[in-house]
């Protein structure tokens, strides 16, 4: 097979992406809409969207402002949901720290949960991948779902109340994260932490400025973290037994 | 109400530790090997804080003003188990979205 271009690796990323557009229309869709509610007017819905580009937190940001929070709680919080991008750049390290920092910069942000879940299966069932086709085939990725983000998020905005109620499009938020949610569950200790995730926000929901999901994140981490290592020194005793 | 100086604050503050957030592993460590126990800790940043974000929004929708909510959680139900099955992103969405609006339309 002849080595693919980095040209026809930005399209191939373009196309495993596509399947994203479904969700981030409604999705943005709604932010515009929220955000319009709470006293955002367009320009301002569309900056949002083009320089923060990160669903969860924007609605995370928008919900405190309306709660009237302080605003260096609604930085924390806002930034504690996009804690994953942090992870989703340490998980892509190994495959493009050796790209030019300007690349590096852009797929930085580029980093969304659609771009990264799609390219880091391509990355690692394809190790053979050049770095400079990496770049082009994760920003072909990201390229399918973000001009459609700040799309719709305007569409929301100017549309606003007219999106009727029986769409239940409060809904599409839960359902894009779970449906990328399942599909991580590849391991019992990833079970795990997704377990005492979902308990320790619920117990701890009581607590203010969104402070709960964080108590839930830093428990599931170590839950998983140690649901690993126990799983992995239980393998290397039975292989030292045998 | 949000004033328009709160807005820009939260845009500007919030685009800017996004970003860096995105570039913090990329951008600085590059090639260099971080430890192993650090490393097993952010192997679960995904499934750790993900779950715990979503739990509330299906157990106390805002849109039934926080009173658990039957559809929802059949979509909720509907879009992990297909997840799980198909490991497919967009069967899950598929079956979420149809579970929801059957089950609105059924016991709505």
């Amino acid at each position: 097979m002849p080595p693919s271009t980095p040209k026809r690796d930005f399209w191939r990323g373009m196309r495993d992406g596509a399947p994203f557009i479904l969700v981030i229309i409604p999705f943005g869709a709604l932010f515009g809409v929220v955000a319009t509610e709470a006293g955002l007017n367009v320009f301002e819905v569309l900056t949002f969207s083009v320089v923060v580009i990160a669903g969860a937190a924007q609605f995370t940001a928008l919900q405190l402002m309306a709660e009237d929070v302080p605003l260096v709680i609604v930085l924390i919080s806002a930034l504690a949901v996009n804690l994953r991008m942090a992870m989703y750049s340490a998980a892509l390290t190994p495959y493009l720290g050796a790209a030019p920092v300007w690349q590096r910069a852009l797929v930085a942000y580029f980093t969304l949960d659609q771009s990264f879940a799609v390219s880091s299966v391509t990355f690692e069932r394809e190790p053979a991948m050049p770095v400079s086709n990496r770049v082009a085939y994760f920003l072909g990725a990201a390229l399918a779902v973000s001009p459609l983000w700040w799309a719709a998020t305007v569409a929301g905005a100017l549309l606003g109340k007219s999106v009727p109620e029986w769409m239940a499009l409060d809904f599409a938020i839960p359902i894009t994260f779970l449906a990328i949610i399942a599909p991580m569950l590849r391991t019992l200790p990833h079970v795990i932490a997704a377990l005492v995730s979902v308990v320790m926000a619920l117990l701890f929901a009581f607590l203010p400025y969104n402070l709960g999901l964080l108590v839930a994140g830093v428990a599931a981490m170590m839950a998983g973290a140690e649901a690993e290592r126990q799983i992995e020194n239980r393998r290397r005793g039975t292989e030292a037994v045998q | 109400m949000i004033t328009t100086s709160e807005i820009w604050v939260v845009i500007v503050g919030l685009g800017l530790g996004s970003f860096l957030l995105r570039f913090s592993f990329t951008g600085m460590v590059g090639a260099r090997n971080l430890p192993a126990w650090v490393l097993r800790h952010l192997r679960y940043t995904a499934v750790a804080l993900l779950p715990g974000l979503v739990a509330p929004l299906v157990v106390w929708p805002a849109a039934t003003g926080g009173s658990p909510d039957g559809p929802r959680m059949i979509a909720a139900a509907a879009t992990i188990l297909v997840g799980l099955v198909t490991r497919n992103v967009l069967a899950a969405i598929v079956a979420g979205a149809t579970g929801l609006y059957l089950s609105l339309y059924l016991l709505g």
